[in-house]
């Protein structure tokens, strides 16, 4: 439910981007790690609901969801952790040190212009 | 069509103040920890035993977060520590922004440690950083002993593993592997802690007592 505010936050940095453009967002891709515990679904329903009326209004939204990075403790290699296999893929130890979780990100933003 | 790069921070505003709640945090060389766990797992009761249990030695102020009422503010009002209740009004979890206001509000001069009971949801609070020195998972063992394989984030981001009311394992009212929870948690985070308490009859606090007073001391060098 904390997506509402992921979505307002959104809608206020893409309004002021479309009015720099002088064009009409049509389309936007974020980023985000796993502890921004980001359901698209709901993400994508309270943005279109804010939307409504605003420039933004009609916009589809892409959600890139990155995974856990972790270092091994060995072989020092750094490789997405997969949760439930939570070891390292090069030398198969389960030592490891997590690193800081990819934050959120409006990456890209795509304008209708003539 | 044209795409424009834009590569900017979301809920950056809330990054800020959480740095600024750190840093405040820092200066004055306090420990806050930040309890995140389901409604209903234990934290506020976890909170008032130990506020009690160490009032001779620990000086603890709580900022308490619920979607409504200051049922829980007033429960730990009333062991004579101060607390501020944050309502959310809905909101699925607790902003820096919030917890920032909260922090001008307690006597920080008279505190050791500040709790953050955050809103009961083992999901959403783990977006929002709130310039704590630690978050503190709380999981009781009616909940299941399947939570760090279902919501594995926030026990990979924990300091500390509560296992609260384990006084119902006795008599086999309920079933759980702390066993399993204990892998499970590590596999995850190898240097978490693990507590199995009971907030009811005491039983395990002693040792959730000395590494919370231990943090204190690192805090303070
Ligand atoms: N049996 C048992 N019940 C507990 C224990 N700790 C808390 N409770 C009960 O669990 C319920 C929820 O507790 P509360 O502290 O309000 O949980 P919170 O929502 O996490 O703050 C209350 O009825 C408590 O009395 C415990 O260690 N054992
Ligand atoms: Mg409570
Ligand atoms: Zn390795």
């Amino acid at each position: 439910m904390h997506e509402a505010a992921v979505a307002q936050d959104l809608l206020e940095v893409i309004c002021k981007e479309a009015r720099k453009q002088e064009a009409r967002p049509v389309a936007a891709r974020i980023s985000c790690g796993q502890l921004n515990a980001i359901n698209d679904e709901v993400l994508c329903f309270a943005f279109e609901a804010i939307a409504r009326g605003t420039a933004c209004e009609g916009m589809t939204l892409q959600v890139e969801h990155k995974s856990m990075q972790a270092r091994c403790s060995r072989c020092k290699d750094v490789f997405d952790l997969n949760l439930a296999e939570a070891r390292c893929p090069s030398c198969g130890v389960d030592d490891f040190e997590l690193l800081p979780d990819a934050p959120l990100v409006l990456e890209e933003i795509e304008f209708d212009k003539e | 069509m044209e795409k424009v790069n834009v590569g900017k921070r979301i809920l950056s505003a809330n990054e800020q103040f959480a740095q600024q709640n750190s840093q405040l945090l820092a200066q004055r060389r306090q420990l806050c920890l930040n309890m995140i766990s389901s409604p209903g797992s234990g934290k506020t009761t976890l909170l008032v035993r130990t506020i009690s249990d160490l009032k001779d030695e620990l000086r603890m102020g709580v900022i308490e977060g619920d979607l409504r009422t200051d049922i829980d503010a007033q429960r730990v009002r009333a062991t004579q520590a101060p607390a501020i209740q944050i309502e959310t009004q809905g909101a699925c979890h607790l902003s820096a922004k919030q917890v920032n206001d909260a922090l001008e509000q307690l006597p920080l001069d008279a505190l050791d440690v500040i709790f953050i009971e955050n809103v009961g949801n083992l999901v959403c609070p783990s977006a929002f950083e709130l310039g704590e020195n630690g978050k503190v998972v709380v999981l009781s063992v009616a909940e299941g002993d399947d939570k760090p394989a279902k919501y594995p984030a926030i026990f990979a981001k924990s300091k500390v593993m509560l296992i609260n009311k384990i006084d119902l394992l006795s008599g086999g009212l309920v079933e759980f592997d702390i066993e399993r929870v204990t892998t499970d948690a590590r596999r995850l985070n190898k240097s978490i802690e693990i507590f199995p308490v009971s907030a009811r009859t005491g039983a395990g606090m002693p040792q959730w007592y000395d590494w919370l007073k231990e943090q204190v001391r690192q805090t303070r060098r």
